[in-house]
Parts: C-alpha cells; structure tokens; sequence
C-alpha cells in the first residue's frame, strides 16, 4: 500500500495534471492573464477536487464496479456497470460544484465574493473529470489515498496555473514576435515550465 | 424563419460552415478551445486520427441533438441537458472502440472520457446548435471537429517522426538509412512538454501567414 504523503507529493510534482496530462488546459490558458484571478480559480480547482474525488471513489467502490453491487446481495455480484461510470461521474462533478457554491454563497459571502464566478466554471474543467477518471484507472485502496490524490492534483494545478500567471505578467514588458503574441507564446513558456517540471521524474517516493 | 423554404444541401452557405473553421476559425489554434486533449493524444498518428474521428462523431451528433431540442430546453438547466447527450454519444464512441480498436483505446486511455468536458463540444452547443437547425449544426459539428481534428494530425506527424523515427508505425528514417550516418531520435519529442511547443510554432506560422489574426495588446 502506498503512502498517503506519497500520492500527495507524487501528484503535485510528478504526474503534474497540467504539465504531464495537459488537463484543465482551457481554462488554464484563458484565466492566466492577472495572478490575482488566477489564485482564485486555483484555490476553487484544489476545493473541488478534494470533495469530487473521494465522493467519485465511494461511488465507483460501490457501484459501479465489477462486482461492486455486491454488498446489497450474492445475486448482484457479476453486475458492472462500469459503463456508466462517465455519466455518473459528470453527474456528481456538476451537482456537487452547485452545492458548493450554494453553501460558499450562503456561510462565507467573502469567499463567494473571490471565488462565485469560477465555481460554475469548474464543471467543464478537464482537470476535475481527469482528476476523477485517473483515480478510477489507478485503483487506490482507499478513500484516503483517493482524497489525497485529490487534493495533491488540485495543487499541482494551483501552482501551475499561479507561475504561469506571475510569467504573463512580466512578459506584458518585453518585445515578443507579432505573430507569436499571446496564445503562442503562453504554450511555449508553459512546455517551458513543462521541462522544468520534468526534473521532479527522477524523484523516487 | 420561413423566407428560405428549400435551401439547398451544400449551398455555399452551408460550405463555409465546413471550410471556416479549417483555417480563419480553426478552433485549437485561434479560439483556444480542447487544447487538453489535443496535446496528450499525439504522441503517435494512429492515437491522434482515431481521437479526431471520435470528437468528430461526437460533435456532430450531439449538435444534431441539441439543435432538434434546442426548443424544448429550459434555458436554466440546458448545461446539465448538454452534457447528459455529450456523456450519452462518449459512452457509445468508447465502447465502440473498446470492442473493435482495443489497444488504440488502451493507448487514448482516460482521454476518451474526457470529450464529456473537451471545451469544443460545449462552446459548439452553446455557440451553434442551440440557435441553429440540425443540418447546419452537424455540418458545424463536421467543420469543427475537422479543424481540430487536422492540428491533432499535424502535431502528432511532427512528433511521431521526430520522437520514434516513423509515420504510422513505419520506420521512415531506418529505411532512408539516417541511423547508419550517425542520427539518433529526439527522444525529447516524445515527452509531452514538446507537444505544447510544436503547437506554439504551428500557432506562429498560420499567423505570420493570416496577419488579421494576431493578437492586439
């Protein structure tokens, strides 16, 4: 069994969800312009993947499966319905960024007030849907690793999101190509910082 | 509504839904829509093709349908109604591929899922099928998911013959006999930070050739 502090450390630096998996692209290159902005939308990105991804391991332990009906009777054992798995995943992922938003809006107005905008947002990122879908892939053993998978990509996701924006800032300064102003200079500093990222490979946890 | 009665199939109109977002309107490269998976699938062609083909089937058909609903949708829940018939199309496209290209579909991984939240396919609904008719919509969908479908192709045709030597799993650059005089793959263009450089030049180049697309600070 792996340790948690591993997966976490693990999913942060090493299988980075942007710079290895290249998810949560879209709104990664459109909300980089300010690091204000973009701090906001990270944070919303580790809180969302921190709930989804242990509510989505619960699910698929005990549903969807092969063999996961099994709890309820010996006749369910040879169900799977692990075909149904991106449905009920998007279905969580939407439901759950509502509830969240509702509960910031109602219990913490100043949060809300940073991070309402991004909350809907999120329901399309790739990063949380990914997020999910790996851990399915990977087969942790239990809720716990899950969450700190969660979490851990949630992070490497702030960071990335929050380095490229401090980047974009300091770039406004300097002379690029016409051409190459804006969206292309954005996806070579990001493979930039995606070569950088990769000497965290040769750490072994 | 009802001035143009029977307009006909591929009239130019129709055309120009096709070719628009080929070049001028192309929707990786101008408005940097679906970039997740269009760098993580194009390691290798075969991979790359079969993804353009599954968003293309996808697209297409799910703007079909939601521009014969688009009248019968609440606006307030139209997202969630959106992605139940985009998950309904990725779930029927990956089995599809799970039973008769199963090694491709082992290779796409977790990507094919991933259509459900690839930014084309729901910018396309918004933007398109749900103000538009079902034809037009899936002849959209088709120009759209050819757009992206063509930078998929041309990242991965870079990165394939550079990264392993070869194009389509054949060894171009053994049979031109290049390893004998000394040349080595460049290992780099098989790890995914190139892909994010390769789309950057691609970038560079269609704008040095379309001015009117560089971005104004």
């Amino acid at each position: 069994m792996e340790h948690i502090f591993n997966i976490f450390i693990k999913s942060i630096f090493i299988n980075n969800m942007v710079f290895a998996y290249f998810l949560g692209m879209c709104s990664y290159l459109a909300v980089s312009k300010t690091v204000k902005t973009s701090t906001g939308l990270g944070i919303a990105v580790i809180f969302v993947l921190g709930i989804t991804v242990p509510l989505n391991y619960t699910l698929n332990k005990y549903l969807l499966e092969p063999g996961a009906l099994s709890w309820i009777s010996k006749d369910f054992a040879d169900v799977d319905l692990s075909y149904l798995s991106f449905i009920i995943f998007i279905a969580t992922i939407a439901s759950m960024t509502q509830l969240v938003e509702m509960i910031v809006e109602r219990f913490a107005p100043a949060l809300y007030a940073q991070l309402g905008i991004f909350l809907p947002l999120i329901a399309v990122n790739c990063a949380i849907l990914g997020g999910s879908l790996f851990m399915q892939q990977r087969d942790y053993d239990t809720v716990w690793q899950a969450t700190s998978f969660g979490i851990g990509s949630g992070v490497g996701w702030f960071l990335a999101i929050v380095a490229l924006a401090a980047i974009r800032e300091k770039i406004r300064y300097s002379n690029v190509p016409a051409p190459l102003r804006g969206l292309g200079i954005t996806f070579i500093i990001t493979g930039l910082m995606g070569i950088a990222f990769m000497s965290f490979m040769g750490i072994k946890l | 509504m009802s001035k143009k009665e029977r307009e006909p199939l591929f009239s130019l109109k129709n055309l120009r839904l096709i070719s628009g977002p080929i070049n001028k309107g192309n929707p990786v490269t101008v408005l940097v829509l679906g970039i997740c998976s269009a760098l993580a699938v194009t390691v290798k062609l075969k991979p790359a093709l079969v993804m353009g083909i599954s968003v293309m089937v996808v697209l297409a058909f799910s703007n079909v349908v939601i521009s014969m609903m688009r009248n019968l949708i609440p606006n307030r829940i139209r997202i969630i109604v959106q992605l139940v018939v985009i998950s309904f199309m990725v779930i029927v496209v990956d089995q599809i591929l799970r039973a008769y290209l199963f090694d491709v579909s082992k290779q796409l991984s977790v990507f094919v899922g991933l259509i459900i939240t690839n930014c084309i396919i729901m910018g396309r609904l918004e933007a398109f099928a749900l103000g538009n008719k079902p034809w037009q919509s899936f002849l959209d969908g088709i120009g759209n998911a050819a757009g992206y479908s063509l930078i998929l192709v041309i990242v991965a045709f870079f990165r394939e013959l550079l990264g392993s030597g070869t194009i389509w799993g054949y060894p171009v650059l053994e049979k031109l006999g290049l390893y004998k005089i000394g040349y080595e793959n460049n290992g780099l263009m098989i790890l995914p930070p190139m892909a994010l450089i390769t789309l950057g030049v691609i970038i560079w180049i269609q704008r040095s050739k379309n001015k009117d697309l560089i971005e104004t600070k």
